[in-house]
């Protein structure tokens, strides 16, 4: 909601788990599945649909894994853990292809991305519903509280960069990152790799792109560590400690 | 994962506050939502209702089936 809506674009380019519903178009032995399916595991080649919301350009997506979990006849519950923009629709034909009978979708359900998965927090509209009426009509937070999970919650599978006080403004006004502004570190900070912009209280300041890695960032004494993509916290949030003339006509 | 420390400083807890101790405007603001999507309606639809129920301007949604 808000300003946490402009994570959310960042983290969607995240691995993705499905659980999903294969319909074959005649029965196949069950090794041959679970072979055909294995054989699917790795980078494979994808041409986007004719519907898809991108060009239709051949692409390579990675598929780490397809678990077949039960096989009813026809159907094949699977689970399969892939890289971002995998069009599982697609996958399901390529395999019914292979498998020589054909085979289609039946069912699908995204059970999770980056961090986002369904066993925790998971929240249905109605109890969204409850928890605004127990605000409005009750005055009661809990509920809602409970239910709106912290953005930072959302980021919380990227590497972070701790930043000093002093430094949090001139990043909310969107100047990058540099060296003396840096407290401390996790140490998967890669470079060209996505990175959380955090206070020493815990709330995100901006997703950045990491300019070094990690061990690079601690040993460099100035010069620009990171740069960022993405800004969460409002201006003014902090104190502002860089001089305005430097930052002239960018408001 | 480890943690590397480049320098130590303290914060000033006059501005800002911990992402648990936002008052509950703010908390909705900077607030995201693992919702589990109905399957009739488009996730866009989904999205323009949260908007009303909360009373916010903008909201956005991490992610749509439809395609996939």
């Amino acid at each position: 909601m808000g300003r946490a809506r402009n994570v959310l674009q960042h983290i969607i380019h995240s691995d993705k788990t499905y659980v999903c519903v294969m319909a074959l178009h005649e029965a196949v032995p069950e090794d041959k599945i679970r072979e055909v399916c294995r054989e699917f595991v790795g980078d494979i080649y994808q041409k986007p649909p004719l519907k898809a919301s991108v060009e239709r350009r051949l692409r390579v997506r990675r598929i780490f894994s397809i678990e077949v979990q039960e096989i009813i006849g026809r159907l094949v519950l699977m689970v399969i853990h892939c890289e971002a923009g995998t069009y599982i629709r697609k996958l399901c034909h390529d395999i019914g292809e292979v498998l020589g009978v054909g085979a289609h979708m039946a069912e699908l359900r995204r059970i999770h991305t980056g961090p986002f998965t369904e066993d925790e927090n998971l929240v249905t509209m109605h109890e969204l519903h409850e928890a605004v009426i127990a605000l409005r009509e009750y005055g009661d937070e809990k509920l809602l509280r409970k239910v709106i999970l912290p953005v930072e919650y959302a980021v919380r599978n990227l590497p972070k960069i701790y930043i000093r006080d002093s430094a949090v403004d001139s990043i909310c006004h969107g100047a990058p990152l540099a060296a003396p502004g840096v407290l401390h570190l996790t140490d998967d900070v890669m470079k060209g790799g996505l990175v959380a912009i955090m206070t020493l209280k815990g709330e995100l300041v901006a997703i950045a792109r990491a300019l070094m890695r990690a061990h690079d960032m601690v040993e460099a004494s100035q010069g620009i560590v990171a740069k960022p993509v993405r800004v969460i916290m409002k201006p003014g949030t902090y104190p502002r400690h860089w001089k305005s003339s430097k930052f002239v006509g960018k408001g | 994962m480890g943690i590397l420390i480049k320098a130590e400083d303290t914060t000033d807890y006059s501005y800002g506050c911990p992402p648990d101790q936002r008052p509950i405007e703010q908390h909705i603001d900077l607030g995201v939502i693992n919702l589990d999507k109905p399957p009739g309606p488009t996730s866009h639809e989904v999205t323009s209702w949260v908007k009303k129920l909360l009373g916010v301007e903008k909201a956005g949604h991490g992610g749509t089936l439809e395609l996939n």
